[in-house]
């Protein structure tokens, strides 16, 4: 699997050079006796400066565990993680807080992801003290980084306990703090599906500009694709725990591949989706959307995990895992029927002639 | 209540109701009577003459305020807001937090508590199961206890708060079909059964606890609960929020499914307008405890009058069509502590004029709308406006979608 997937050239490579390498990550938790939860299989990702990836699926497809992997925080069960090149070990504290000034992690729950009783001030200046040496001049950083993330006037905002801000100040000075660390690469696991949707623009343009400014790598984390659409380069659909398809992010959600895919292009919510199953009854469009949503451990042990919710599925894909495959040169989709899932796709050239406009 | 023939009547029997689907309407606020400041709880909650329900509908709020009363004075959540929810209707209330949408629902069924007070108006109940229409506002505890949930069900935000932690899904539906229906151990076992079918969750999970189901099986036990007496009104207060778009699509097509076979009217609060357009008949857009735009939700997204609606609609990334530039709303919704006069979206409105610090926020009919019930609170802003070019020259803005029109100051300035 992973030879093949090496050949499918990220989309976000354009951008800049690698910052970060993921190859076959995998990781398995036990649970209970003799059972074990293969949270993440085989997951292969690279991270270019200057560049958005997006990680996409639904609660419990292994996106969060991925995300913490790539972040130190849960040890691999196999893979490898390099970063700039060199292979990464965070077997002691002092290469784990030197990996952290290279990598930050931003949570979803701005509530619960700064601490009550301690002010925005407290909240910024630990991590510069921590990454940036004894020698960081504190005060103006911490006033810059707040400049940075635009909550302004800064000193206001800096004696403020996180209970006297709105949910998107609060996302800001998560952003703010992982920035403290200076790091190349951010991970933004959901970083706005708390946030209502009026606010989530903001915070995402925010987000975007923050890449272009500190020229970050980027892993965007989200079940909704439609802003992966909007604020990522490449795609990476993930389903319980395996990549079932990557490509440049218009082409992925305009031309989706994956039977999967398929069915959260067809879940968003769209206005313009005039046939909607909500109002007009009785019709049900696209892939089955009937299928159970499945926990993990409902996923099939054997063959392709979507096969149980799949419409295309037969006896192969109960038997057989997909790897993933080859579309095009930057587009790869792990199913055994993508000549019946997406015809259009799996001609000798595939990926839509779509403009990024 | 046990003679009533409904009560009776297996649940997922098709009602007879679905025959006069009420035209949709907008009470126009100049019609009201002026309600002097309502003395509940009255003695009498049945209704004069003039206070008849519009016709077709099942729930009528008319002129409710509440007000949060705190040491540093009053906080306006809902300002007299008119809205009817006819038979069988879905109506979608937009807006962000803070703007006041759960205020109104919760305040119409009287579920909030101090230090929120309803100050003003009345909200007339009809269905059918009662003899005539009463004032939810003056009825007595027992009128009262009886319309909740036996009437009018809601499904709370967070179904994992809402549902009691120590018993197991059947437990919590026995409880709430013996608290608001007489029947006997055996048939509410079965009815209870019964409901799970009805929302898709196997039998087998009647003894789980609620922390052994997932989000959205949670939400599916909260809609079942909700259902469990056949109300006529269902209150959804963010229902799947918290679940991602495939089980969201999922709950929400079984759920007007239902809603067909069943025939109940929903009330449906969520600040995801893109989710409305697909669900909802008609839209109520409010902001700052005042609606600023109704109207069928095809009108909404054809042509939609008041800047903070395209606002919404300019907020989410859409799936299909061409890539569009995105403006969002940029700043945070304004202090009700003490709303400055005029428009309360003054501040991030594209469109600010200066007389918009006299505009009395009435609600007005479009008039080249489809819709004839079509109505916005701007005097000054058409569908058809063009937006004013904004003050900083725009950027040039692909491929990055950050260059709106300026990037957002933020949400400083508390």
């Amino acid at each position: 699997m992973s030879e093949q997937t090496l050949t499918v050239t990220s989309a976000a490579a354009a951008r800049g050079p690698l910052a970060m390498e993921a190859i076959s990550l995998s990781k398995d938790f036990r649970i209970g006796r003799g059972h074990t939860l293969h949270a993440v299989r085989d997951v292969s990702l690279n991270l270019y400066r200057g560049a958005v990836v997006a990680l996409v699926g639904e609660s419990g497809s292994g996106k969060s565990t991925a995300a913490k992997l790539l972040a130190g925080q849960e040890r691999l069960t196999s893979g490898t993680i390099r970063l700039d090149g060199k292979q990464v070990k965070v077997s002691t504290r002092s290469d784990f807080r030197r990996y952290k000034s290279e990598v930050q992690l931003v949570f979803q729950d701005p509530f619960s992801s700064l601490n009550p009783i301690h002010t925005v001030r407290y909240h910024l200046e630990r991590p510069v003290k921590l990454h940036q040496g004894k020698d960081a001049k504190v005060d103006q950083e911490v006033v810059s980084l707040m400049e940075q993330v635009r909550l302004t006037p800064a000193k206001q905002f800096l004696a403020k306990y996180p209970h006297e801000l709105s949910g998107g100040q609060r996302q800001r000075v998560s952003f703010a703090r992982a920035l403290a660390a200076r790091p190349s690469v951010l991970l933004a696991d959901e970083p706005v599906s708390m946030l209502d949707v009026s606010i989530r623009l903001e915070i995402l343009n925010l987000l975007d500009d923050l890449r272009e400014r500190f020229h970050l790598a980027m892993l965007y984390i989200t079940h909704d694709i439609a802003s992966a659409r909007y604020f990522a380069d490449e795609i990476l659909v993930m389903y319980a725990g395996e990549i079932v398809e990557r490509g440049p992010a218009e082409e992925v959600t305009q031309f989706p591949a994956h039977p999967y895919t398929q069915l959260l292009v067809a879940s968003a919510p769209d206005p313009d989706n005039l046939g909607s199953t909500l109002r007009r009854r009785g019709r049900r469009q696209g892939p089955s959307t009937s299928g159970r949503p499945q926990s993990l451990e409902g996923a099939a042990t054997l063959g392709c995990p979507f096969n149980p919710r799949c419409p295309f599925a037969d006896d192969l894909c109960r038997q057989e895992d997909p790897a993933l495959t080859q579309i095009s040169e930057t587009r790869g989709a792990a199913c055994w029927h993508l000549d019946v899932a997406a015809p259009e796709l799996s001609g000798p050239r595939g990926g839509g002639a779509t403009t990024t406009e | 209540m046990s003679a009533d023939p409904a009560a009776d009547s297996a649940i997922g029997h098709a009602s007879s109701r679905a025959d006069g689907r009420a035209p949709n309407r907008i009470t126009d606020r100049a019609a009201h009577r002026a309600t002097g400041g309502a003395a509940y709880p009255a003695a009498d909650s049945s209704l004069a003459d003039a206070d008849a329900p519009a016709p077709g509908s099942v729930l009528d709020i008319r002129d409710l305020s509440v007000v949060y009363r705190t040491p540093i004075g009053d906080v306006r959540a809902v300002d007299r807001v008119n809205l009817a929810l006819g038979v069988g209707e879905v109506v979608g209330l937009a807006g962000e937090s803070g703007s006041g949408k759960s205020t109104l629902a919760y305040g119409a069924c009287r579920l909030l508590r101090p230090p929120a007070v309803i100050t003003d108006g009345s909200v007339i109940y009809s269905g059918r199961r009662v003899s005539k229409p009463a004032d939810i506002l003056k009825m007595r505890p027992d009128e009262l206890r009886r319309l909740r949930w036996r009437e009018i069900a809601i499904v709370f935000q967070s179904a994992m708060n809402a549902l009691n932690p120590v018993l197991n899904v059947r437990d919590q539906l026995l409880d709430v079909i013996h608290a608001h229906l007489k029947m006997p151990r055996d048939e509410a076992r079965s009815r209870a059964a019964s409901l799970l079918d009805l929302v898709g969750i196997p039998r087998s999970r009647l003894r789980s606890y609620p922390h052994e189901l997932s989000g959205g099986m949670r939400q599916r036990v909260m809609i079942a609960m909700a259902l469990a007496t056949e109300p006529e009104v269902i209150i959804m207060d963010e229902p799947t929020t918290a679940l991602d778009v495939v089980v969201q699509r999922d709950i929400l097509s079984q759920i007007v499914e239902l809603k067909d076979t069943l025939g109940f009217s929903i009330l449906f609060i969520t600040h995801d307008l893109s989710l409305l357009l697909e669900l909802a008949d008609r839209i109520a857009v409010m902001y700052a405890g005042q609606f600023v735009e109704i109207a069928t939700s095809d009108e909404i997204n054809r042509e939609a009058a008041h800047p903070y609606t395209k606002g919404l609609l300019n907020s989410f990334p859409s799936l299909r069509g061409p890539r569009r530039e995105l403006a969002g709303i940029p700043g945070s919704p304004p202090d009700l502590r003490n709303p400055a006069r005029g428009c309360p979206f003054v501040p991030r409105c594209g469109y600010a004029r200066p007389q918009c610090t006299d505009v009395d926020m009435r609600l007005l009919a479009v008039a080249t709308s489809r819709d004839p019930d079509h109505v916005t609170a701007c005097p000054f802003v058409l569908p058809d406006t063009p937006v004013p070019p904004p003050a900083p020259p725009s950027p040039p803005a692909p491929p990055s979608p950050s260059a709106g029109p300026g990037i957002p100051a933020g949400e400083q300035g508390t």
